[in-house]
């Protein structure tokens, strides 16, 4: 089945197969890689990507389902070369170690500071509920989140 | 993991859904978020021939307040049920319930209608639209009919939607006097799902509660109304004497069997979870007073 | 002159490529031609395998191939997954690449799928038709080695695969019987699973003209992989094999370990000469990834009657499962039963450990690896004795400290503790916390029926692993050294070949920084390669926080070695007396007259064009250390966890967590602060949500991240972090290793809290996972 996506400002047609999710997709037909697949229950929150303005979990999305949408992944997020202030926050406070969590991490937390621009600790807490880091405790992430939302 | 193979079909109108589902009979499901049936097909739990995508018929989207009627298209999403200044206002348990689904991303994609139909025993919405006295409109190849909230939710993963209907909207009740009511629930720490959810639903006339329905998930093998709370609420003055008194009688009526049981929480434990939680339910939905 | 790097919390190099998505995980890499690997698992804990039909499978479209044990048989490789550590009088079942004609743990490989989609490889696995006879299964250790319990392996009689020992039983059955006072604790140390975010991965690609094998995969010590991939699984001979780590999206020990996946990977590439990759579901990481912890232990404490401690006795059945992973036999007992002494000066020790056979997946080093297990008992002890003596836990700790003025300090039970200073740590963090304050409000607190506890953890742990020739002593079939070579390029730039492996630590960072210090020359001038064993001269890799200590030491010694011989040329070049060369900020000079000056760029070039070299000095620049340590560190501190119980419904919520790590000279606050936040995170995931549940016939019901809880954001505080710094005295860099302190120290402190917060209600012990209905209960069950 052909189904249309604009991915990062990219317009795609691309033949797929309807059990096919939309994460596979972006990786194995897109080749953009940066969305990763961490769980196989909607869980983990690896996959998340901006679907028409909604963090959603990529893994949990047929990619017909998604004929039409705009699609943001962390590849699009830097603009002209310059990173996007959640990328640059999540640097400069060490939210990430592995990074196999961070791409997913920073599509929550953007749609997160699209929805409250302001959040409280608790807050971002809560708004990265759905995303799964091993690595770091939050704690750095949380002042990632923290300091993206002074600069935005 | 992945999916198994299906067709897919995408109907445009509720008219195309139900002669699809006509044609393809048992082996057909219907698609709305996915977020109930996609993770079973991705560990081919559920293995459909035919997927009914039902996902872009917009008449089965938004939030009406139609009179006394909060009227609520099966597709809307978690997160914009839990956003609607019409559900926190009028049925403010279901705006709680539907604002602790899952996760954000989770909130985002899930819709009212797929989570009922779905029936998930620790899924929070049946509890809410219990209490709130909610109606579920469904059309079937002969036409439309409304099933109560308490008429709806049957089963473990069973509910009185017949497999060749489709849920057209909830309805839920939000008129007349003064109305309280609040939505808590004990979280899974893995999943998120409900171990214990419970929603309070107070009519109040003054200080003193006139009706009360109280409903819980998670707790049994499909959302329930915790009758014994009920009839001790009301006509009881709105006190922290009643809720205790409420909060005593939750489990009333319940046989120890009837309550689920896993290695989480036992069914003994999920007994006394139902206190707690209706209390604690009671307080807020008073709070809200 | 340049600025001192080491101590600097400089933002990671790391992470442009990781914030971006550009980054290159396993899975992320794809080379033509390639096909898709998924793995048939047994869904039987013990069953025997009575028919294996494939043909189905093999008809359907896009299936490549379908092999069985029987085709691996068949094509003569030694087929085998070997245990790396041995024991006296162990017994060693062989593991073989797929299962022959019996499966002794559900998730074990049966048969393998190679398609040309991932989609169509997992519906293949649906059409191989197997038949089971299920037999009964066992998966409690303490069950496992009673009379009559099914058997694991038939030459392991009641399912034992070793039994050991350490310490004096003797005199501490004498300390015991002399004691003013006694405590015992039966517990169980609760089964985890690593849950790495980036699920196990391999891609193999076979050059069947060169016999060469390309493997990318998920690993923390690509070296181990490719000895143990030729020696034992493939047979290929080890310069034919390169094994190279992508990117690695976390490991906590998972990844340490040689699993049969992906050698069988590499066998289906050899076999089909074009290239596949696998990637594990999450189910299967579940099922396969080595297990962590499992212990159950009874243990006791004994005490003059000053309140001095006199004897600790421990038993612990500790469970293997079906298999030896790579190291599994030493976490229980050498990583544990060593460092049982804790903090405190106990004159007897014994230990004895049954390792156990199960019908369960193997379970080996998980984060802090027999350290938390060994750091709980004691810490657990500890508090049950003082509270018994009816003194603050904090002054009994203080009381029985191994005095600063006792290092080296002996232990009863192997280990020489170098350096140590613990009341240091210990004060700092009760003035952190504010603990008189905490606990008067403790006190106003229970008035108005809210019950908040106060728990420490005043741990040790012994890591950067480790003199090579004791660990040899002790059983392991490995080298524990690391090598590095540091070389200085004709334009200055500098290239470092590390044998540590880093899948999240930072190593790039951190070591740039080492070397930028040493050799004077930019930050960025500094590359750092490590896992990939063709690029890398040989490594020992990344686990028991052996990194910063060992790698980073033979990345010291080595570019300290390129100094020294920088410092012939140079003085060559000045024409001055070796000993009269000055090295500083990069420069060489002569002492006493700065301007006669080359800098390490200006000899590295005269290095390489060898036009004018001293006699006797080859050319370039660079050098090589393989660098064995003379004994392991001990970095220790105190953890303050403060919690409040919700006494109707059971919830704990963890307030607040103070850290006071002591991990000796720190190169990067930034990373060592990022590896105590993780590490603490799995600390209190042990002790408040974590556990794998098999039930009695070996299914493991917490299968998914549905079942099983990982820490959430807003199941955690932020933490409050301090730090004391007692220099490790034996190596160059002063440095002991911090990745697995967290996780070392906090399940102790939060289970510590809890039964502190539940004093009023009597109660004495709670086992991890210390779940709401758990607390519920245990209040019950007091009587109140």
């Amino acid at each position: 089945m052909h189904i249309s996506l604009t991915v990062n400002g990219q317009p795609y047609t691309v033949d797929v197969e309807p059990r096919m999710l939309l994460v596979h997709v972006l990786r194995d037909v897109l080749d953009l890689t940066g969305t990763n697949v961490g769980c196989d229950t909607s869980q983990c929150g690896a996959c998340t990507v901006i679907m028409d303005g909604r963090a959603v979990k990529s893994c949990t999305v047929l990619a017909v389902q998604a004929d039409g949408s705009e699609i943001l992944t962390i590849e699009g997020l830097a603009k002209d070369g310059e990173l996007h202030p959640l990328q640059e926050a999540f640097w400069n406070n060490h939210g990430l170690q592995c990074g196999y969590c961070t791409p997913g991490m920073i599509m929550t937390a953007y749609y997160l500071l699209q929805t409250n621009p302001n959040p409280s600790e608790e807050e971002i807490r809560h708004g990265l509920e759905g995303n799964i880091c091993r690595c770091t405790g939050y704690h750095n992430i949380v002042r990632a989140v923290q300091e993206a939302a002074q600069r935005m | 993991m992945y999916p198994p193979k299906f067709d897919y079909y995408r109907a445009t109108s509720v008219d195309e859904a139900l002669s699809l589902l006509q044609q393809h009979g048992d082996n057909a499901k219907l698609l709305a978020g996915g977020h109930s049936l996609i993770p079973l097909m991705k560990t081919r739990l559920a293995q459909p021939a035919v997927l009914i995508d039902i996902g872009r018929i917009d008449a089965l989207k938004g939030i009406q307040v139609d009179g006394d009627t909060l009227r609520i298209g099966p597709l809307t999403t978690h997160a914009d049920i839990a956003a609607s200044e019409d559900v926190q206002g009028r049925a403010a348990a279901l705006a709680d319930a539907a604002g602790v689904v899952g996760d954000v991303q989770v909130r985002n994609r899930g819709t009212i209608g797929g989570n009922l139909a779905h029936a998930d025993p620790a899924s929070d919405l049946p509890a809410a639209v219990l209490a709130l006295g909610g109606e579920i409109e469904v059309r079937g190849p002969n036409g439309s009919r409304t099933v109560a909230a308490d008429d709806f939710f049957q089963g473990l993963f069973t509910t009185a939607l017949g497999g060749d209907e489709i849920i057209t909207a909830i309805r839920i009740p939000a008129g007349g006097g003064k109305r309280v009511s609040a939505y808590v629930k004990f979280p899974h720490p893995a999943s998120g799902y409900a171990v214990v959810g419970v929603a309070a639903v107070l009519e109040l006339d003054g200080q003193t509660i006139t009706s009360a329905r109280v409903a819980a998930n998670g707790a049994f093998e499909c959302a329930k109304r915790l009758t014994g709370a009920e009839q001790a609420l009301a006509g009881a003055t709105a006190s922290d004497e009643a809720i205790a008194a409420a909060a005593q009688r939750a489990a009333e009526g319940f046989n120890a069997d009837d309550f689920m049981s896993d290695i989480f929480a036992s069914s003994e434990y999920r007994a006394h979870l139902l206190g707690v939680y209706t209390r604690r339910a009671l307080q807020k939905a008073l709070e809200r007073a | 002159m340049a600025e001192k790097l080491l101590g600097s919390a400089i933002r990671r190099r790391e992470d442009p490529a990781l914030i971006t998505g550009r980054a290159k995980y396993t899975d992320d890499l794809k080379l033509p031609n390639m096909a898709y690997v998924a793995i048939l698992r047994s869904p039987y804990a013990h069953a025997r395998i009575t028919r294996l039909d494939t043909s189905k499978a093999k008809a359907l479209d896009g299936v490549v191939a379908v092999f069985t044990a029987e085709d691996v048989a068949q094509s003569g490789i030694p087929g085998q997954v070997p245990v790396g550590w041995l024991l006296p009088d162990m017994k060693i079942p062989t593991r073989p690449l797929l299962a022959q004609d019996r499966v002794r743990y559900v998730g074990e490989a049966v048969a393998v799928v190679v398609a040309e989609d991932r989609y169509t490889a997992h519906d293949a696995l649906e059409l191989i038709e197997v038949e089971y006879e299920p037999l009964s299964a066992v998966a409690n250790p303490a069950k496992a080695v009673e009379e009559g319990a099914p058997l694991v392996h038939d030459d392991a009689p009641n399912n034992i695969a070793f039994d050991w020992e350490i310490g004096d039983k003797e005199a501490t059955d004498q300390a015991f019987a002399n004691a003013a006072h006694t405590v015992s604790l039966n517990l169980v140390n609760n089964r985890l699973i690593p849950n790495a975010v980036e699920p196990r991965a391999a891609l193999a690609d076979y050059d069947p003209v060169s016999g060469r094998l390309t493997l990318w995969m998920t690993t923390q010590n690509p070296h181990i992989h490719r000895l143990l991939m030729s020696l034992a699984s493939l047979g290929l001979p080890e310069h034919k094999i390169r094994v190279i780590a992508p990117e690695v999206g976390g490991g906590f020990g998972s990844k340490i370990h040689h699993y049969p996946d992906e050698a069988i990977v590499s066998w289906c590439a050899m076999q089909l000469g074009r290239p596949v990759k696998w990637q594990a579901t999450r189910a299967e990481t579940y099922l396969t990834d080595a297990h962590g912890r499992d212990h159950v232990t009874t243990a006791e404490m004994a005490v003059d009657e000053n309140g001095k401690i006199t004897g600790l006795r421990v038993h612990t059945y500790a469970n293997m499962g079906a298999y030896y992973s790579t190291f599994a036999p030493a976490v229980p007992t050498y990583l544990y039963g060593t460092l049982l002494s804790g903090e405190y000066e106990i004159p007897n020790i014994y230990c004895r450990v049954v390792g156990v056979f199960t019908h369960t997946t193997p379970v080996d080093a998980y984060r802090g690896a027999g350290r938390p297990e060994a750091t709980f008992v004691v810490e657990r002890l500890v508090d049950l004795m003082a509270r018994k003596l009816g003194m603050d836990p904090a002054e009994f700790r203080r009381k029985n400290f191994i005095p600063p003025d006792k290092f080296p300090y002996q232990t009863p039970v192997a280990l020489q503790y170098d350096s140590g200073d613990y009341e240091k740590p210990l004060n700092k963090a009760l003035e952190l916390v504010g603990y008189e304050q905490l606990r008067r409000e403790q006190e106003e607190a229970r008035k108005e029926g809210r019950y908040i506890g106060i728990g420490l953890s005043t741990y040790i742990e012994a890591c950067g692993l480790a003199p090579s020739s004791v660990v040899g002593s002790l059983g392991a079939q490995a080298g524990q050294w690391e090598s590095a070579i540091v070389r200085v390029h004709p334009t200055g730039k500098v290239t470092v070949y590390s044998g540590s492996s880093g899948h999240g630590q930072g190593h790039k960072t951190t070591f740039a920084q080492i070397v930028a210090d040493i050799l004077g020359v930019p930050y960025d001038d500094i590359e750092i390669i490590q896992g990939d064993t063709d690029e890398v001269q040989y490594g020992w890799g990344t686990y028991g926080s052996r990194s910063a200590a060992v790698g980073g030491s033979a990345i010291a010694v080595s570019a300290q070695k390129v100094v020294e011989k920088g410092r012939k040329i140079a003085a060559h070049l000045l024409e001055a007396a070796e000993d009269d060369v000055a090295f500083e900020a990069g420069k060489y000079y002569v002492k006493g007259a700065p301007d006669k000056a080359v800098t390490i760029q200006d000899v590295a070039l005269q290095a390489y064009l060898a036009h004018n070299l001293p006699p006797g000095i080859e050319p370039a620049l660079e050098a090589a250390a393989f660098y064995d340590p003379s004994n392991f560190t001990f970095p220790f501190g105190t953890h303050v966890a403060v919690v409040e119980v919700n006494p109707e419904s059971g919830e704990v919520n963890l307030l607040r967590y103070v850290a006071v790590d002591d991990c000796g000279h720190v190169i990067n606050p930034l990373i060592v602060e990022g590896q105590v936040h993780g590490g603490i995170a799995q600390g209190v995931g042990q002790a408040l949500y974590e556990h794998a549940v098999y039930d009695e016939e070996g299914n493991l019901i917490t299968g998914t991240l549905m079942d099983y809880a990982v820490p959430k954001a807003r199941f955690l505080p932020s933490f409050e972090l301090d730090r004391t710094v007692t220099p490790c005295p034996h190596n160059p860099l002063g440095v002991k290793g911090i990745g697995e302190a967290g996780t070392i120290a906090a399940s102790a402190a939060v289970v510590n809290a809890v039964v502190d917060a539940l004093a009023p209600f009597g109660v004495e012990h709670i086992d991890m996972p210390v779940t709401p209905e758990k607390v519920w209960r245990a209040i019950q069950g007091a009587g109140n």
